[in-house]
C-alpha cells in the first residue's frame, strides 16, 4: 500500500466512523438531554410535559412527609416564590435536609402537578448549593425588589 | 515561620524553574554546552526547593497550624495523622502544590535518565518542562497560595471533607497526578523534537517508556477513583460519567492511542506527525482536565465568574500551551514524511484502527462533557447529558475495538501472511461465541444482545491474549520467547478483556434496590436474604455513627455479614454513608444505610453486583502490562552504533566551532 493510499484509507475510515457516530449519537443526544426548570416555571406550566427534566430549589422547612416505615417521601421545593410538590420513593442522599438545596430528576405525572422524581441529588457540601438552584432563587429575589413586583405564585 | 519558609522555597523554586527553562533553550539554540548543562543543575535545585515547600505545608498540617488559612479550612485537631497528610492535597491550593511536586519529580527522572540522549535534545526537553513548572508556580503563587496566613487563627479547623477521609482517596489524587503530569514528558519530547527538527524512530523509542509510565499511573488513578466512588459515595455505582471523571478519562483514551501510535512510529517510522499530535493532545487534555475540575467551570459557567482571577490565568495558560504547541506543530510537522508502505492486512492497519476508534471515543466524551457548557454560554438554557447517552456513545467505538484487539495483536508488521491468523485464532473465536451465548444463560438465567456481545468480546480478548504467552511458556528450551514488550502487550490486553467482561456482566445483571428494613426483618434481593440483626451506636475518632449488622444468607446457609454505617462527622456536622460490602470473586453484595424511617426502620440500599471486581482487576492488570512493557531491555540499552553516532555528532559540532 502506498503512503498516499494509506492516508486515503485512514481519512476514509475516520470520516465514515465519525459520520456514523455523529448521526447515532446526536439522535440519542436529544433523548438524553435534560433541561433544568425552576419551580416558578413549573407553576407557570413552562416545562416539557412529555419527558423528564430537572427541577431544583430549597426543600421547604417542615414539608418533608414520610409514610411511616415506607420508602415513600413527599416534600416541597421552592425558589422562594413558587413551591412544587415532589414525590420520591427510595433512599435520599446524605445531604438532603429541610432548608437545603436539592436537584431532582423526573417528570410531572398526572394532572395534580406532582413532580415524580426518580433521582434526588444533594451536593456533598453544606455551603454548596447547586448553581441552578442558587440562580433560580436569585432571579426571583431580584423580581421581588423590582418596582413592579410580579404576582404571587398561583399553584394549580 | 515554617509556612513562610515554604512560601519562600516555592519562590526560589520558581526562579530556578525560570533558569531551567530559559538557559537550556537558548543553549540548545546557540549550541552552548555550558548553558545546556545549566538546565540539569537548575532542575535538581528546583526539585529540592519544591520538596522543601511541600514538606513545610505537610508539617503545618501535622502540627495543626491553623494560622495557615489552607490548613484551617481543611484540617482539624482530631483528624487522624494519615488524613492530615492527605489533606495537603485535599483542596485546590494544596493539589496545585502536589502537581508542582510531581512535575519536579518527573523532571528529575528525565535529568537522571537522559544521559544517553543528544545534549541539545535533552536540554530542550528540560526547558519545556521548566516552562510548565513556571506556569504552575506562578498560578499557585499569584492566585492560590497555600501558605496564606489567617489572622486571627481559629482554635480548631473546619475539618477535611469527610468524603476525602478514606485511604482510597488519600492515594487517588497522587496517582492521577503522576499520570497527568507524566504526559508532560511526552509533550516536552514532542516540542523538543519539533524545535530541533530531529524527529526520527529513535525519538519514538525514547518517548515510549515515559508515556507508558504516565499511562499506567493514570490507569491506576482512574481505577482507584472509580473504586472509591463505589464504596464511599454510597450509591454503589462504579462510573457516573461525571464531568470530573470524564476529565481524567479523555487524556487516558488519547494516551492509550499515543502508546499504540508510538509503537508504529518506533518500529516502522510511520504516523510521525500523528504521534506528535497525540502527544500534544494527551497533555493538553490533562491540563484542561485539571483546570476544568479546579476552576469549577464544569459545575457552572457562573462558578467560573465568581473567581475571575483564577479563571483568566487558567485560560491564558491553557491558551499559550495549546496554541503554542499546535502552532509549532503546524509549522514543523508538514516536513515529516515517510515513504514506508503497508498492506491492509498488517499490524499497522490494526493500530491505525485502534487510534481512530480511541480518538472517536475521546471526541464523543468531549462532546458530551462540553455540550452543557456551550449550550449555557450561548444562552440556550441549562441542560445536562445523562449517563445513558455516554454509555451508548462509548460502546459504539469500543465494541469494534475489542473485537479488533484480538486479531490485531497477532498480526505482523508490513503484511500479514494469509491463512495463518484463522488457524491461530479459530479456537479462541469459537470459544468466545459459545461463552457469549452460554454464560449469561448458565450463570444468570437470562440474556440479551448487549450482554452476549459484551461477554463474547471480553472472553475473546482474554483468550486471544493468552495464545502467545502460553506458547512462550511451553517453548523448547533455548528457543527465543516473548520480549518484555510483547509480554506487556499481552498482559495489558488480557486486562482489557477482563474489564470488558466485568462491565458487560455488571451492566446486565446488577440489581439495585431500595428497601425498608428494621431489626429482625429481612428482604430477598437477587436470591440472597439480607437480615438486619441489630442496630447500634458506634464511635470513631472524629465521628459518631449508627451501625447496622446485616446477615446475608442464601437458601438458608450463611454467606457473610456486613456492618454498614451512617456516620456523622462532628465538626462539619455532615452525615456520611459508609457502605457494608461483602466481597467475593464473582460478586459483591452491597448494603448502605439510607435514613431512619420512624420506629427502628431504616431505608436501606441493597445491591447485587456480579463480576464488578473484574473491572478494577482488569485495570490493575492493564497497568501491570504497562509496567512490564516499559522495562523492556531495549529502552535501557543504547545500541553501540547509535552511541557512536551521538558522539560523532557532538564531535562534529566541536569541529565546526574550531573551524569557525
Amino acid at each position: 500500500m502506498t503512503p498516499r493510499r494509506q492516508r486515503m484509507l485512514a481519512v476514509g475510515l475516520a470520516g465514515a466512523g465519525l459520520i456514523i457516530a455523529t448521526v447515532l449519537t446526536l439522535r440519542s443526544f436529544e433523548d438524553n438531554m435534560m433541561f433544568f426548570v425552576s419551580p416558578t416555571e413549573v407553576a407557570a406550566g413552562e416545562y416539557p410535559a412529555d419527558r423528564t427534566f430537572r427541577i431544583g430549589g430549597l426543600v421547604v422547612d417542615g414539608s418533608v412527609q414520610r409514610v411511616s416505615e415506607s420508602l415513600e417521601v413527599a416534600f416541597l421545593v421552592t425558589d422562594r416564590r413558587c413551591e412544587v410538590p415532589i414525590s420520591y420513593t427510595g433512599v435520599l442522599p446524605d445531604l438532603f435536609r429541610e432548608g437545603q438545596g436539592v436537584v431532582a430528576h423526573g417528570r410531572i405525572e398526572g394532572s395534580d402537578g406532582v413532580f415524580v422524581a426518580n433521582k434526588i441529588l444533594a451536593k456533598h457540601d453544606e455551603n454548596y448549593m447547586a448553581p441552578e438552584v442558587a440562580e433560580a432563587i436569585a432571579a426571583h429575589a431580584a423580581d421581588k425588589l423590582a418596582t413592579n413586583p410580579v404576582a404571587p405564585c398561583e399553584l394549580t | 515561620m515554617i509556612p513562610e519558609a515554604g512560601h519562600f522555597a516555592l519562590i526560589l523554586a520558581l526562579s530556578l524553574a525560570l533558569c531551567q527553562s530559559v538557559f537550556p533553550l537558548i543553549g540548545a539554540h546557540k549550541n552552548d554546552a555550558g548553558m545546556m548543562q545549566m538546565g540539569r543543575t537548575a532542575a535538581l535545585g528546583q526539585f529540592f526547593f519544591v520538596t522543601i515547600s511541600f514538606i513545610c505545608l505537610t508539617w503545618s498540617f501535622l502540627v495543626s497550624d491553623f494560622s495557615v488559612a489552607y490548613v484551617a479550612n481543611n484540617s482539624q485537631l482530631a483528624l487522624p495523622d494519615i488524613y492530615k497528610v492527605s489533606a495537603v492535597w485535599g483542596a485546590h491550593e494544596g493539589s496545585l502544590l502536589l502537581w508542582i511536586l510531581v512535575l519536579a519529580v518527573w523532571t528529575v527522572l528525565v535529568v537522571r535518565y537522559s544521559r544517553s540522549l543528544p545534549e541539545a535534545f535533552a536540554a530542550r526537553v528540560l526547558g519545556v518542562m521548566g516552562l510548565l513548572s513556571v506556569g504552575f508556580m506562578l498560578f499557585t503563587l499569584l492566585t492560590s497560595n497555600p501558605f496564606d496566613r489567617m489572622v486571627p487563627a481559629p482554635l480548631d479547623g473546619a475539618d477535611l471533607n469527610p468524603l476525602l477521609q478514606d485511604p482510597g482517596l488519600a492515594i487517588h489524587p497522587p496517582m492521577l497526578y503522576i499520570g497527568y503530569v507524566g504526559f508532560s514528558v511526552a509533550f516536552a519530547f514532542a516540542i523538543a523534537a519539533m524545535l530541533g527538527g530531529d524527529f526520527d524512530q529513535r525519538w519514538a523509542r525514547w518517548t515510549r517508556p515515559w508515556t507508558t509510565a504516565a499511562w499506567l499511573f493514570l490507569t491506576i488513578g482512574i481505577a482507584l477513583g472509580s473504586w472509591w466512588a463505589y464504596y464511599e459515595l454510597g450509591w454503589g455505582g462504579w462510573w457516573f460519567w461525571d464531568p470530573v471523571e470524564n476529565a481524567s478519562f479523555m487524556p487516558w483514551l488519547i494516551g492509550t492511542a499515543l502508546i499504540h501510535s508510538l509503537a508504529v512510529t518506533e518500529k516502522r517510522g510511520l504516523f510521525k506527525s500523528w504521534t506528535l499530535l497525540l502527544a500534544i493532545t494527551a497533555f493538553s487534555l490533562s491540563l484542561l482536565g485539571t483546570f476544568l475540575v479546579r476552576s469549577g467551570i464544569l459545575v457552572s459557567v457562573h462558578a467560573f465568574a465568581t473567581d475571575p482571577e483564577r479563571g483568566i490565568f487558567i485560560l491564558t495558560f491553557l491558551g499559550i500551551v495549546i496554541i503554542g504547541a499546535l502552532g509549532l506543530y503546524a509549522w514543523r510537522a508538514p516536513s515529516l514524511d515517510s515513504q514506508a508502505g503497508f498492506k491492509p492486512m498488517s499490524r499497522e492497519t490494526f493500530l491505525l484502527l485502534n487510534n481512530v476508534l480511541l480518538v472517536i471515543a475521546a471526541g464523543l466524551i468531549f462532546l458530551g462533557t462540553m455540550a452543557p457548557l456551550l449550550v449555557e454560554v450561548f444562552g440556550f438554557g441549562k441542560i445536562s447529558v445523562g449517563p445513558p447517552w455516554f454509555d451508548i456513545a462509548f460502546a459504539l467505538p469500543m465494541v469494534p475495538l475489542t473485537l479488533l484487539i484480538g486479531v490485531g495483536m497477532h498480526t505482523v508488521w508490513r503484511s500479514h501472511p494469509k491463512g495463518t491468523l484463522q488457524r491461530k485464532l479459530r479456537i479462541a473465536a469459537i470459544a468466545a461465541v459459545i461463552a457469549g451465548v452460554v454464560v449469561p444463560w448458565l450463570f444468570y438465567g437470562a440474556t440479551g444482545p448487549m450482554v452476549t456481545i459484551g461477554v463474547a468480546a471480553g472472553v475473546w480478548v482474554m483468550l486471544a491474549a493468552l495464545i502467545e504467552p502460553t506458547r512462550s511458556l511451553r517453548r523448547q528450551p533455548g528457543t527465543p520467547g516473548l520480549t518484555r514488550s510483547a509480554w506487556g502487550m499481552h498482559i495489558a490486553h488480557f486486562g482489557v478483556g477482563m474489564f470488558t467482561l466485568g462491565v458487560a456482566v455488571v451492566m446486565a445483571y446488577a440489581i439495585e434496590t431500595d428497601r425498608a428494613l428494621k431489626p429482625g426483618a429481612s428482604v430477598n434481593v437477587g436470591g440472597y436474604d439480607f437480615e438486619m440483626r441489630e442496630l447500634r451506636d458506634a464511635q470513631g475518632p472524629n465521628y459518631t455513627a449508627r451501625e447496622a449488622l446485616v446477615e446475608i444468607r442464601k437458601n438458608g446457609s450463611y454467606v457473610g455479614s456486613v456492618r454498614p454505617q451512617k456516620r456523622k462527622y462532628l465538626v462539619q456536622q455532615s452525615p456520611m454513608t459508609e457502605a457494608g460490602i461483602h466481597v467475593r470473586w464473582n460478586n459483591d453484595l452491597f448494603v448502605a444505610l439510607g435514613d431512619p424511617l420512624g420506629g427502628e426502620s431504616w431505608s436501606v440500599r441493597i445491591q447485587y453486583k456480579p463480576l464488578i471486581r473484574f473491572i478494577w482487576l482488569g485495570c490493575l492488570i492493564m497497568a501491570i502490562g504497562g509496567l512490564v512493557a516499559m522495562t523492556d531491555r531495549r529502552y535501557r540499552r543504547v545500541p553501540a552504533a547509535e552511541r557512536q553516532a551521538i558522539d560523532d555528532a557532538s564531535k562534529g559540532v566541536e569541529g565546526d566551532e574550531a573551524l569557525a
